[in-house]
């Protein structure tokens, strides 16, 4: 066991937990945002997606202890008051449908905007597709998620 | 996962220690395989010892014509890097396109060499590039490393701690992924380097990375994809799975290879 | 109005989505929650001789260790398939015993034979690998040819030779006459590839036993609580269906696999009373693919003949359904009922016969996943025009055309009645978007760049809907295919609606909403959806098949029609006016033609507080009202995929996906086109990707996403959908349903398009860039870096 803190979602939080404890169980269970969900065991589907420092990650392959000090936010974590642009987006282009896999999208979106715009690079619906090659959703077809992370990027 | 006691030691010399003194205790460097593997009860260390807290494991530099890679470093560092995209585009573009975004930002070049993965990008540009794995004990030349299939010729409780890698005049990687889990069905590297023309070959052999000698000895004579047109690529020792069947991934090779040349 | 019927009104539900405030089961916690483990075969088909627990029992955290042996001692039924068929010499179908945990035999990898309760799931799952069971391997069929053959080994008692039932539909003489007063027939033996469907959330579940009360809950994902309370209570005897509460909360996808109900459900219930625990269970990926109900699997040979003017003269089918070790709760409909009559798609076909053989396999059982029998049929029909046109030297087009129905309704050979459709003009809206004419064109630019492009169509019949009840029965239906409504206007004015329907990514909650906004012209924010909790809601046949718009709305619609009767009436009294004058506006209750009125809540309030209703008027606003209607609905749709390849690797690209769909009336077009993409990129990877493959020992070789191949984002265009609404007459609204149409149209469409690319015909699904080089190479066709 060992007493693991982090800043999540911009609150220091502390919990003792196993070493073996995964990011995601550490916010499901041990903290209950339930927000980041687990869709597969190989690291491929996406749904578990948060930032740590600033960059997307998969919370099911990253153990809660190795992030001693670090910042985590989750999608529960990502409006500010109001709904940040993305969530926005998601619902104004029916981005979703049973949610399952919306966390991670747009966990991911955000991270492939603001990655984008940094470099100065045009983020096309091409280069959406592409870096969504770490997630999966089975409801939309991608179409109009794809079109939420346009939307948004105008917005953002 | 079964219970495991966690360590993060400052020093290569604590983490040897650890390692020693730990039951069936494994080196975590970024962890995508590894803890994937923990999750099916497919890996049961005892102790995981963090290599990512020890100074001087991550970092990219080089010193004169020696790109040095630490070996903590994220496969997002590599691809990301101007001094990568500088001394070898070929490289950062291959780290590109290793697993994904998230995969790339946790994920590590050390650990992606010390798991060998027949399939893993990486050995193909290390073997392909006559690069140098160094240890916490020595220098082991690409050529000696990698002993086939999830084998290297790392020892028990020695620890990579960076890569080397000259600058070649020009390389360049060409992968055809798997469709599912998006590794190499055969990814072909191509390098005119110091070590001179290679071609190495991941995800289609046996026996993990390979070097092409029909190829190599073609693109030897003519660095160009039509140089490639005549060589027999054999199916010998290839995989045959669902994935590919060994002609299949005979073919793939000298498309690949076509194709890296063309890039480089 | 803004937010009515045909409106694309922003999803209500979204909010809590996008913030990660959905509560899907797994994200509920019970008070004194234990976890469950469930130890499973690692063999296809073994004997379990012994099972020793003990070793599991002494490990830390560990409650109990449960068997099969236990669980039918405690009285718990085997678990059944609802539908009856009979094989054609009149014997009823073979259905084999399932216990949710083995006993005497174990039948696939996966086959659950106990359950370890433990504190945390990680101990459960450690000592579910202590449980030490002694099996006696037995030889093995994992493929339907294997399981046919003389001798082999029977997997279930009273299913001799394997078979579940030999079926047939139509006339047999009569087609076969058909095919031989034929100028042409064309001839494809055609498999149709074995799927996991794959939702996003892994199936979970949380049961409660309350001691006190003798009382059950079950925190499920199902996609049709109701009925997993009906089939708990009645077949698996858990517990009478008063004294059990299925919830099944937000649900992440179904695409059928949450229908049935599983060994996992039935246990966890009755783990809950043997421990008197709280006792949750969540699959993981892995245990998905071995466990979740999987999909497709025919094999099928055809011949469909042609007189001299394309005219179709017979239509023969003979196909081969892999049901797997166990009858799944709808699986023995899937290739006979949802199959058979949908072999005359959008064509006036005289004679046509299916014969349908249903087999037992020791792999996973096998039931309906999105589209259900109805993509399979398809996939043949479609094929069959698409090459007998080649063989004709004939446009596809052109020869479909030729065979169109006009007038509707028409009554098929097997036994479908369509309702209405115009399917040459949504064939001529998909080729126009597709731009057809320019193909010739794109052909040629492709092939300067080395690349080898194709086209191919697909217009295709649904029929969706799933009903009318008494069809279904004299079919074997077990249960009733109606669906439930209750309307609640609140005294303020603001609607519940309490439907059977359920919604697990479809947007219930705002196209319901719709339809109750646009009836009495209220904003759609004042209607609350409420669905997936059997102590809430009435009753409900769940959501599958399309069924929830044609079925589930016009229960509300009947519901509604129930309420605006009462409004009237009270309206009416109060204003003292005629009924006939009342009008429903504005949010107000008006008298036509005069300023006399009332807001919409001052009737509710005047309903609830009853102080002033005509004399032997019921206090309240509230209506109930079942549905049932009078056939099912027939949704078309006519697609056109545009494919390049790259003859080096054998990849296939999708440069352009047109679709023209008649679904009637659309209720909101944001989502129906949201159903068409997802449907559609199902569609796509079946074609293309997706294969669940067992080996000779049945072992699963596609056990996780590292070998099974979900459609990415990369795999797939933007979709260009078209609408073409020819109203359903057999409910209120004329919907006819959009759930299914993108994953029964795709397949056929892609295929056609890589077949009329590369040139030959010899290619199955998935297309993978192996199987596309291969037959390329087949077809000696010049392969640029040979």
């Amino acid at each position: 066991m060992t007493n693991v803190k982090m800043k999540v979602n911009g609150k220091a939080v502390a919990r003792e937990v196993p070493d073996e404890t995964l990011l995601s169980e550490f916010l499901r269970e041990n903290l209950r945002l339930t927000g980041t969900h687990i869709g597969c065991d190989t690291s491929q589907c996406g749904a578990c997606v948060v930032h740590v420092n600033g960059k997307v990650v998969k919370a099911c392959t990253t153990l809660a202890v190795s992030l001693e000090g670090a910042e985590i936010t989750t999608i529960e974590g990502l409006a500010n008051g109001d709904l940040h642009p993305m969530q926005v987006a998601f619902n104004d282009n029916h981005g979703l449908q049973c949610g399952f896999c919306t966390p991670g999208m747009i966990m991911a979106g955000v991270d492939m905007v603001t990655r984008y715009k940094a470099e100065g690079r045009e983020l096309t619906p091409e280069a959406i597709r592409q870096e969504l090659e770490g997630n999966i959703c089975r409801c939309t077809g991608y179409h109009n998620i794809v079109k939420s992370i346009q939307d948004a990027a105008t917005r953002m | 996962m079964y219970p495991v006691k966690y360590h993060k030691p400052d020093t290569i010399d604590d983490a040897v220690a650890a390692l020693a003194a730990g039951n069936e205790a494994l080196v975590l460097a970024g962890g995508q395989t590894l803890l994937a593997t923990m999750k099916q009860h497919l890996a049961s260390p005892g102790d995981l010892v963090d290599i990512r807290g020890i100074k001087g494991m991550v970092g990219i530099r080089t010193e004169s014509d020696t790109l040095i890679i630490g070996a903590a470093t994220t496969h997002a560092e590599v691809a990301g890097s101007d001094v990568v995209r500088k001394h070898c585009p070929g490289l950062a573009a291959l780290a590109n396109g290793i697993g994904d975004r998230a995969v790339r930002n946790m994920g590590t070049i050390g650990g992606s060499l010390a798991n060998n993965d027949p399939a893993a990008c990486y050995p193909a540009a290390m073997l392909a590039l006559g690069a140098t794995i160094v240890t916490n004990t020595r220098q082991i030349s690409a050529d000696d490393y990698f002993q086939g299939m999830f084998t290297t010729a790392l020892d028990e409780g020695e620890i990579i701690t960076a890569v080397h890698v000259e600058k070649p005049a020009k390389a360049a990687y060409a992968k055809f992924a798997q469709a599912a889990s998006l590794f190499a069905l055969v990814g072909v590297f191509v390098a005119d380097g110091p070590h001179g023309v290679r071609v190495t070959v991941t995800g289609a052999g046996e026996d993990g990375v390979f070097r092409h000698e029909g190829l190599e000895a073609a693109l030897s004579s003519s660095w160009s994809a039509e140089a490639l047109d005549g060589v027999e690529v054999s199916e010998e020792g290839l995989n045959s799975d669902m994935h590919g069947s060994a002609d299949y991934r005979a073919h793939l090779i000298k498309v690949m290879a076509k194709r890296a040349v063309a890039a480089a | 109005m803004s937010s009515g019927i045909g409106k694309s009104v922003k999803r209500k539900e979204d909010k809590r989505f996008t913030t990660g405030k959905g509560r899907y089961t797994d994200d509920h916690r019970m008070d004194n929650q234990a976890y469950a483990a469930f130890v499973r075969s690692p063999h296809a088909h073994a004997r379990v001789k012994s099972i020793d627990a003990a070793a599991a029992r002494a490990m830390e955290g560990v409650i109990d260790v449960l068997d099969g042996h236990q669980l039918t001692g405690d009285g718990i039924g085997n678990i059944i398939c609802g539908w009856a068929i009979t094989s054609k010499d009149g014997s009823p179908m073979n259905m084999g015993a399932w216990s949710a945990l083995a006993t005497e035999k174990v039948r696939y990898v996966g086959d659950a034979v106990a359950v370890v309760i433990a504190e945390t799931q990680s101990q459960a799952r450690i000592a579910a690998e202590a449980v030490e069971v002694d099996y006696e391997e037995l030889p093995v069929v994992a493929h339907v040819a294997d399981a046919m053959k003389d001798g082999a080994v029977q997997i279930h008692d009273n299913a001799p030779g394997n078979q579940i039932y030999d079926w047939e539909l139509g006339d047999e003489a009569a087609t076969d006459a058909g095919l031989k007063a034929a100028a042409h027939v064309t001839t494809l033996d055609i498999t149709n590839n074995r799927l996991s469907p794959n939702p996003m959330e892994p199936r979970a579940a949380i049961a409660t036993y309350d001691d006190a009360e003798e009382h059950y809950t079950l925190y499920t994902t199902s996609q049709n609580p109701h009925v997993a309370r009906l089939v708990l209570s009645a077949f698996y005897n858990v517990a009478p269906e008063h004294k059990l509460r299925v919830i099944a909360p937000d649900v992440g996808g179904g695409f059928g696999a949450k229908i049935y109900i599983y060994p996992e459900e039935i246990t966890c219930l009755w783990a809950s009373m043997k421990t008197n625990r709280s006792v949750k269970w969540t699959s993981d990926r892995s245990e998905a693919f071995l466990t979740d109900a999987h999909g497709r699997d025919h094999v099928t040979h055809a011949q469909m003949g042609f007189d001299k003017d394309g005219k179709i003269t017979g239509f023969k089918v003979d196909t081969i359904a892999n049901l797997g070790a166990y009858m799944s709760l709808f699986s023995s409909s899937v290739p006979t009922y949802l199959y058979a009559p949908l072999m005359s798609g959008q064509y006036d076909i005289q004679n046509i016969h299916c014969n349908v053989r249903a087999i037992y396999t020791n792999t996973a059982p096998v039931d309906a996943y999105r589209g259900a029998g109805r993509p399979e049929a398809t996939y043949l029909v479609e094929r069959m025009m698409e090459s007998a046109a080649r063989e004709m030297d004939m446009d596809p087009a052109e020869l479909r055309r030729r065979n169109f129905i006009h007038e509707f309704p028409h009554q098929t050979p097997v036994l479908m009645q369509y309702d209405a459709g115009d399917f040459p003009k949504i064939l001529e809206l998909a080729q126009e978007a597709a731009d057809v004419a320019g193909f010739p064109a794109r052909r040629a630019e492709a092939e300067k760049r080395g690349k080898l492009r194709g086209l191919g169509y697909s217009t295709f019949i649904e029929a969706c809907g799933l009903a009318p009840s008494k069809a279904a029965g004299s079919l074997g239906a077990g249960v009733g295919l109606w669906e439930s409504a209750e309307v609640r206007v609140n005294p303020v004015g603001t609607i519940e609606i309490l439907t059977g329907s359920h919604s697990h990514g479809q947007g219930h909650e705002t196209t319901f909403a719709q339809i109750v906004a646009d009836r009495f012209d209220i904003p759609v924010e004042t209607v609350q959806i409420v669905h997936g909790d059997t102590d809430k809601v009435q009753f409900g046949m769940g959501t599958y098949g399309s069924r929830s718009a044609p079925v589930g709305m016009s229960a509300v619609v009947k519901a509604m029609d129930k309420v605006e009767a009462k409004v009237r009436k009270i309206a009416a009294h109060t204003l003292e006016a005629s009924e006939d004058d009342i009008v429903i506006e504005g949010g107000q209750v008006k008298v036509a033609g005069t300023d006399k009125a009332m807001a919409w809540h001052e009737v509710g309030l005047a309903a609830y507080v009853a102080h002033n209703l005509p004399d032997g008027m019921e206090p309240g606003l509230k209506e109930t009202a079942f549905f049932d209607p009078v056939n099912f609905s027939f949704p078309s749709g006519a697609f056109i995929c545009e494919v390049e390849v790259d003859p080096d690797t054998g990849q296939t690209k999708i440069i352009k996906f047109t679709s023209a769909d008649d679904f009637g009336t659309i209720i909101n077009p944001m989502i129906v086109e949201g159903q068409v993409h997802g449907g559609v990129t199902q569609g796509i990877g079946q074609a293309l990707l997706e294969q669940v493959i067992y080996d000779e020992d049945g072992q699963l070789l596609t056990g996780s996403y590292m070998d099974y191949t979900m459609p990415r984002a990369a795999d797939v265009p933007f979709f260009d959908v078209q609408h073409h609404e020819t109203p359903s007459p057999n409910n209120p609204l004329g919907v006819k349903g959009c759930g299914e149409a993108g994953a029964i149209g795709a397949p056929p469409a892609v295929i056609n398009a890589i077949t009329d690319a590369i040139g030959t015909n010899d290619l199955a699904m998935p297309a993978t860039p192996q199987a596309v080089w291969r037959a390329l190479r087949a077809a000696s066709k010049p392969i640029a870096a040979e």
